[in-house]
């Protein structure tokens, strides 16, 4: 592995570029470098891992236990990576991606932006690999912007990067597996946290008892009953949750919840939310890749074939960006998409690419296996997802209540991008990426439709910003300099 | 035969829900007349809902001053005529000079409009405009200000149209494509997706898809379809009031109450009219970042948060094509504004309702009919 970190390093083209160095970025780079693809992999943190295995060559934790082995399986593709002959470009992101407009015309070239350090350049790749992961899904309840408030995935981060743990009294709040997960490494590192909310709906267990038998049989089983047992000791769990709301004046100094018929208030220091995750798809919503609104999920899934290419030629998208799975089946899927893009570059005949895949797909049958039953079961109550309350903040950027959105609904605004003009909401600094969801779900809830029928943010590049100085000293690319010679 | 597009037979189909399309069908509606607007996406869908918003006399071809000056009496009183504000804002619009040599070619412009009897021009010196723009570069010599100019919300002002139509009884048809327009005894029928429906009198306003209608009634005109490219950075400190705009190189500049700066001027992308989208050009959006960079030092810092384009119309002179057909009777054009129709929205809509209406207007627009591309 080549590593780079200034931008006049990079070529002017590559066959493959790889964005996102979690599991699935990691392994489509190493399958596309395997190929003899030129891959470049790019990744906007110091080091490799992605989220799930973040900081995993840097990580002061070092007691092994505190994060668990799952964490360190990432060892593993960190190695297959570094010994690849991929370029890995670190602490460098990717503003923008569209269709190639000058060069040799192949099908899904792409002009791509980049940014290290500051400087910016344009380049371009035959084919590109998404594998933008997953984002929390957002958790919008009354005083969930006062500070104090975090979600429990911001708090792993700061876990696995700094070895940073939350102070005073922490209460944890929401449903899924990875808030167990989080609340089990960060109480390993100390973090006194004496109460779990657990909102996970009652009605889901009858719903995803039917996939129970598959769930039985996965490996989920094991690791979810080690978690749940953990748990218990030292902690209080409520269970059944319905309403949670976070008071404090300059910061959280409490938090009310209701469940059954009973409202309790208990005092905090930081008030940890996590509901899920989702795929981040901001990318490829800003590439014009088209979106299905997945019920089970409650969340947007781009359309793709079974190498994951999406429907922009030469866009794949790998990983959980594409659907939520884990890790293990992102790096599964890096590998099948790497092998998909091997093809159609014409390295990989059909018989040879099919015979790599193979194995790699009953290994994705056996990860996937259980995963229908805890999508079911921790799919996130509609309360805590479209904002009963009309004072709750819905996007935090421009500061735009739930009640603000409905009363806008019943001027005829019908979809998200007409209510930015109206409202300003998702136009602020994160550009809707992280209330579009809600936003598409509240329209839908007032309108009484389907969320596929209100559609979401059209979300424009860049798709990570970039200053003026930066984009004013764009190197001209070769194609522009010959346009003016000639 | 109108079943499916509801109510009884309209007098006038329009074509197109732009802002063009939502004016005329309001003062069609304000003139009693019953009105059908017919939209393939949604009322604001592309240009009319994309653009900088620029509210602007300033800089105008002569022959579509009129429209302008009417249009701008209408954007003064704009929250009676439509019961919204529309977000409008008049802290006037400013050209500023480059050089010596372009400042002398602004004063024989203001002296020719002058003569013209037109006077919403004003040549400023280096003074006046460093006291209306005190960030732009010292090396500027003066320019041209038009103080009642200003800008609006594009997509709330199309929207507000839209409402206020819809309430005086104008029906609103969108997602349903037109086909095609057949004469029939002295009315026009117009074929959609969803059925056929007839009236007297046509509007097409169909924007950067009215070349297809025109065609359709044996009217080619060479339109050509754009992708003005416009960029917002994230908030700065306030520094700048009226909006600002370059004729040598391409820059239109305005910075919003909340401290976002629009930065557009007609750097063009890709426009793809058949899929509804655009693709950006990386490289003009980096030379439009370099002339802000040259003319406010201050910016040089700040992000760069969205870029978008919309799909847009222009004619080969930079003109709109605005009045009655030059073959037919009941089918009127206006469409092609060329990257500057917003403004003219309002006013556009009033002088076409009245064409319809009375079959004349007392506003000059000769220069602008279809007739100058007939072969």
């Amino acid at each position: 592995m080549k590593t780079i970190k200034d931008v006049a390093a990079l070529s002017e083209c590559y066959d493959l570029l790889v964005i996102g160095a979690g599991p699935a970025g990691m392994a489509a780079a190493a399958t596309g470098a395997e190929q003899g693809l030129s891959t470049l992999l790019i990744d906007e943190n110091p080091a490799p891992g992605g989220q799930i295995y973040r900081g995993i060559t840097t990580t002061p934790v070092a007691a092994k236990e505190t994060l668990g082995a799952d964490y360190w399986r990432g060892t593993d593709l960190v190695r297959d990576l570094t010994a690849s002959e991929a370029t890995y470009a670190p602490e460098t992101t990717v503003w923008s991606v569209g269709p190639a407009a000058e060069g040799p015309s192949d099908p899904g070239r792409m002009e791509v932006g980049v940014s290290v350090g500051g400087a910016a350049r344009l380049i371009q790749a035959r084919q590109v690999i998404a594998a933008t992961g997953a984002l929390e899904r957002p958790f919008p309840i009354p005083g969930w912007t006062l500070p104090g408030v975090m979600t429990a995935g911001g708090a792993q981060i700061a876990l696995k990067t700094s070895g940073l743990v939350p102070d005073g009294r922490v209460v944890v709040a929401g449903s899924g597996p990875l808030l167990y997960l989080l609340t089990a490494q960060l109480r390993a590192a100390g973090a006194k946290i004496s109460v779990m909310l657990d909102t996970t709906p009652h009605e889901n267990w009858g719903r995803a008892i039917r996939y129970a038998s598959d769930f039985l049989r996965s490996p989920y089983l094991g690791k979810g009953l080690k978690l749940l047992l953990g748990a218990h000791r030292g902690m209080r769990i409520v269970r059944g949750i319905t309403a949670i709301e976070a008071d404090g004046d300059s910061r959280v100094r409490s938090v009310r919840f209701r469940h059954g018929s009973k409202e309790e208030e208990l005092p905090c220091d930081v008030l940890l939310l996590h509901q899920g995750v989702v795929p981040n798809i901001n990318l490829a919503n800003a590439v014009g890749c088209a979106l299905d609104w997945d019920d089970d999920q409650l969340t947007w899934v781009p359309q793709t074939d079974e190498w994951y290419e999406t429907s922009v030629k030469g866009f794949t998208i790998a990983g959980d960006g594409a659907g939520i799975g884990g890790a293990e089946s992102a790096a599964l899927r890096g590998r099948l998409a790497a092998l998909g893009a091997g093809h159609r570059l014409g390295r990989l005949s059909a018989k040879d690419r099919d015979q790599m895949a193979a194995p790699v797909r009953t290994e994705l049958m056996r990860a996937g296996r259980g995963r229908r039953f805890l999508d079911v079961l921790y799919r996130p109550a509609k309360a805590f997802r479209v904002p009963k309350a009309d004072d709750t903040i819905v996007c935090r950027c421009e500061e735009v209540t739930a009640g603000k959105l409905r009363e806008t609904v019943a001027l005829g605004v019908a979809g998200p991008n007409q209510m930015k003009s109206f409202l300003r909401c998702g136009m602020g600094p994160c550009q809707g990426r992280l209330c579009g969801l809600t936003v598409t779900e509240l329209i839908a809830d007032t309108r009484g439709v389907s969320p596929n029928e209100v559609g979401g943010y059209r979300l424009r590049p860049p798709i990570k910003p970039i200053t003026l100085g930066e984009l004013a000293a764009l190197p001209k690319t070769p194609a522009a300099i010959k346009a003016v010679e000639r | 035969m109108s079943g499916v597009f509801g109510g009884g037979a309209p007098d006038v189909i329009v074509i197109g829900a732009g802002i063009h399309g939502c004016s005329t069908a309001l003062h069609c509606a304000m003139r009693g007349l019953k009105v059908l607007v017919i939209e393939k996406d949604h009322a604001g869908r592309h240009s009319s809902g994309v653009n900088a918003g620029g509210v602007r006399q300033l800089a105008r071809h002569v022959a579509e001053i009129p429209l302008s000056v009417y249009s701008m009496e209408l954007w003064h009183r704009i929250a009676q005529l439509v019961d919204d504000d529309c977000g409008f804002t008049s802290d006037g619009q400013v050209l500023v000079a480059e050089s010596e040599a372009e400042y002398d070619s602004f004063r024989a412009r203001v002296t020719e409009l002058n003569s013209f009897g037109f006077s919403h021009e004003e040549l400023i010196d280096a003074r006046e405009l460093r006291r209306l723009v005190p960030a732009v570069a010292e090396t500027c010599p003066g320019g041209i200000v038009s103080r009642r100019d200003g800008a609006a919300l594009p997509f709330k002002t199309t929207q507000a149209f839209r409402r206020k139509a819809e309430a005086l009884g104008v029906r609103f048809c969108e997602g349903v494509r037109v086909t095609g327009i057949q004469a029939e005894g002295s009315a026009w029928t117009v074929s959609t997706n969803v059925g056929a429906v007839r009236a007297a009198k046509i509007v097409n306003a169909a924007g950067a898809w009215a070349d297809r209608i025109a065609a359709d009634l044996g009217e080619p005109v060479p339109l050509e379809v754009i992708a003005p490219m416009l960029m917002i950075t994230a908030r700065v400190e306030h520094f700048i009031k009226p909006v600002v705009i370059l004729r040598g190189r391409k820059l239109s500049f305005k910075q919003f109450a909340n401290g976002t700066v629009l930065i557009g001027g007609g750097h063009l992308g890709r426009a793809l009219r058949d899929q509804n989208t655009t693709v950006l050009d990386w490289a003009k959006l980096a030379e439009n970042a370099k002339t802000v960079w040259d003319l406010f030092p201050i910016m040089r810092g700040t992000t760069i948060v969205r870029a978008w384009a919309g799909i847009e119309a222009r004619m080969p002179d930079d003109l709109p094509v605005f009045g009655k057909s030059r073959i037919h009777e009941g089918i009127f054009h206006q469409f092609g504004f060329s990257a500057h129709g917003f403004q003219l929205g309002p006013g556009a809509g009033a002088v076409m309702a009245e064409l319809i209406a009375t079959g004349n207007t007392n506003t000059p627009i000769s220069g602008l009919g279809i007739e100058r591309f007939a072969a």
